[in-house]
């Protein structure tokens, strides 16, 4: 399988002086396209900020970060957020849909950002909706749907870009585990690929079994990466 | 670009609360402004009328008089002096004073009277009613179909009256550009007619309303009066020396400079205080498109779109509010006096465009500030 993360020896600081701390200490890794990595640990042992210093969101202190073999914090800023925009597809925790777009319109953003045609945009984006299963819903506010659905507009805002790269984070703190595991599901059946990395940082051991590796960490530090009995 | 502003403009007009408050904002101030300052215009241009209907290039006059209506008599040796100045091609006195009229029905009311020089009547009205020979009748005079008219009785041709005791008969109807700024009638007569009937000191001569052989004799015959010791201006000169008399002289200027300030303000915080909570509002929004890879300079974009869209319709809605009022009152009340200018509207403009800024400056600042880790983190 082919390298699409490498980290190396990567650090964050926090705070100044006494307060000083680290959120993330000398963490490597690996991770491959076509699989699943899960980042899980207690509250505070710095899995977010791990993620964000991986997707191009928070610089590192110290270490590298190569995504398809590009040195991403070598790049300029504005390099940066072409690279989140082009690779990376983010599903945060809390969602952040504009309640004032569709959803369909919501989902365009980043092929708009990407000054693709506004009305194509609009195209891709409710063939991605079908794909999560809300074609019909296009046409409203994201408030009038449900979190499971909200869920989904936010995975087809991720996916619609076509990004080598998924984080999720959370993905399943704030929905039932009937949905949770539906929409894990569909991650895993429809949304992985082999030219594509999932990485999803969860508190939630119900969906568990749908890793092929699990990574744990522990105080800003990794305590192992294990592959899971059945892959 | 144009996609993101599409955006921009569905997350503001969308938000229809918010929206609506912008532009109350927005349209409240430029109402506000443009007019005080169009009534302001109105006045300046009242206060002028004279000097616009009689259209003369030059005026001579005494240095100390600020205002058309308050004329100092000169004497008669300075309309000679006047002429024999190289440039001139003619100078012509003008009688401008106040009379009282007693109507046939025995109520009294105070009339401007101008009286023309008696061989040329340079700057005599258009008629619309008479012929202006019989200017020359005895006890003839001329009045003007403005705004005041009716406050003599809508006279017509025949009319008669007494005029500080003599006997006058109206003998032509006049139409002028601009009317007075003290609500008084004006009728036209004679240099000589004027002197006989209204009670004058030593010297008669208003002014000295002066044509030039060309444009280039203007500085010279100004330099040839003052040594004279009197003061000669052109036309648009004089105007302003009225105009800055009530803007300096009079404290309305002040006042209106004063209101003009308050609406300004006013506006500005209503319009900078929902857009900045609307800015907040969306802050989040605005994290996680920074997040999945908008550039700073997009959201600036964004922001600068629809502070600057808000701030042309507010600007829209708040001239046409303006114009619509004016117009109205207008009807009602024919003496109104507002004039909206283009100086006005430019103003206003670049006023609202401060607005604008201001607020969007705010705006960006929050923005350019959020950390989309910040947003991930949640
Ligand atoms: N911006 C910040 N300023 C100061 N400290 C921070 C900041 N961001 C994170 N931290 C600290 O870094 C540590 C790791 O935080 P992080 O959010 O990565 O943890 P986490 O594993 O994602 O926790 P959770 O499961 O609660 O989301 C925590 O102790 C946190 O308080
Ligand atoms: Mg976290």
């Amino acid at each position: 399988m082919d390298t699409a993360i490498s980290a190396k020896e990567l650090t964050k600081w926090f705070g100044e002086g006494d307060l000083r701390t680290y959120a993330v200490k000398e963490v490597s890794f690996d991770a491959y396209f076509g699989e699943i990595l899960f980042v899980v640990g207690p509250s505070g042992s710095g899995k977010t900020t791990l993620l964000s210093m991986i997707s191009g969101i928070l610089r590192p202190d110290s270490g590298t970060v190569n995504v398809d073999h590009v040195d991403i914090w070598s790049l300029t800023p504005d390099q940066i957020a072409e690279f989140r925009l082009n690779k990376v597809g983010f599903v945060f925790q809390d969602y952040h849909l504009f309640p004032r777009l569709t959803t369909a319109e919501n989902v365009a953003i980043p092929l708009i950002l990407k000054k693709k045609d506004w009305n194509e945009s609009i195209r891709d984006a409710e063939h991605y909706l079908d794909v999560v299963g809300l074609k019909n819903k296009a046409q409203l506010a994201p408030v009038k749907l449900s979190g499971g659905e909200q869920q989904r507009v936010a995975i087809a805002r991720a996916l619609v870009a076509q990004p080598d790269l998924l984080i999720f984070d959370e993905p399943t703190a704030s929905l039932d585990g009937d949905t949770g595991r539906r929409i894990m599901e569909f991650v895993k059946n429809r949304i992985l690929n082999d030219s594509r990395c999932i990485l999803i940082v969860t508190h939630d051991s119900r969906i568990f079994e749908y890793a092929d590796r699990i990574m744990r960490m522990e105080d800003g530090k990794t305590v192992g990466i294990e592959k899971r009995a059945d892959h | 670009m144009k996609g993101i502003l599409k955006i921009a403009f569905k997350l503001l007009v969308n938000d229809k609360g918010k929206y609506a408050a912008l532009l109350v904002g927005i349209t409240f101030a430029v109402f506000l402004m443009v007019q005080m300052i169009s009534i302001f215009s109105g006045i300046l241009i009242k206060s002028s009328s004279t000097v616009i209907n009689l259209g003369a290039d030059m005026w001579v006059m005494d240095p100390a008089v600020n205002n058309v209506a308050s004329s100092i008599p000169l004497p008669d040796y300075v309309l000679d002096a006047v002429r024999s100045i190289e440039g001139v091609n003619y100078a012509v006195p003008l009688y401008s004073g106040a009379a009282l009229v007693k109507l046939r029905n025995g109520i009294f009311q105070p009339v401007t009277i101008l009286g023309l020089d008696d061989h040329s009547l340079f700057g005599r009205p258009e008629l619309i009613e008479g012929e202006i020979e019989d200017i020359y009748a005895e006890n003839a005079f001329i009045v003007v179909q403005d705004a005041e008219v009716r406050k003599l009785g809508h006279p017509t041709v025949g009319t008669e009256f007494e005029l500080n005791d003599h006997r006058g008969v109206i003998v032509g109807i006049a139409k002028v550009g601009a009317s007075g700024l003290f609500g008084l009638p004006t009728l036209y007569t004679t240099y000589s007619k004027a002197i006989q009937y209204i009670p004058s000191p030593r010297f008669t001569i208003s002014y000295i309303l002066v044509e030039p052989k060309s444009p280039e004799a203007v500085t010279h015959i100004e330099s040839e009066v003052r040594r004279l010791g009197y003061l000669a201006l052109t036309k648009d000169e004089f105007m302003e020396k009225i105009a800055n008399f009530y803007k300096y002289q009079t404290g309305l200027g002040t006042n209106i400079l004063i209101m003009t300030a308050v609406s300004f303000l006013v506006g500005l915080s209503i319009s900078g205080q929902t857009f900045y909570t609307f800015i907040l509002e969306n802050l989040e929004k605005f994290g996680a498109l920074k997040a999945i890879g908008a550039k700073g300079r997009e959201l600036i974009y964004m922001i600068l779109f629809q502070a600057a869209f808000t701030a042309l319709v507010g600007y829209g809605l708040g001239v046409g509010l303006c114009v619509l009022i004016i117009v109205l009152a207008k009807i009602r009340v024919p003496e109104y006096s507002a004039t909206v200018t283009f100086t006005t509207l430019a103003f206003a403009f670049v006023m609202v465009l401060i607005i604008a800024a201001i607020s969007s400056y705010i705006g960006i600042r929050k923005v350019l500030k959020i950390e989309p880790f910040d947003i991930f983190r949640g």
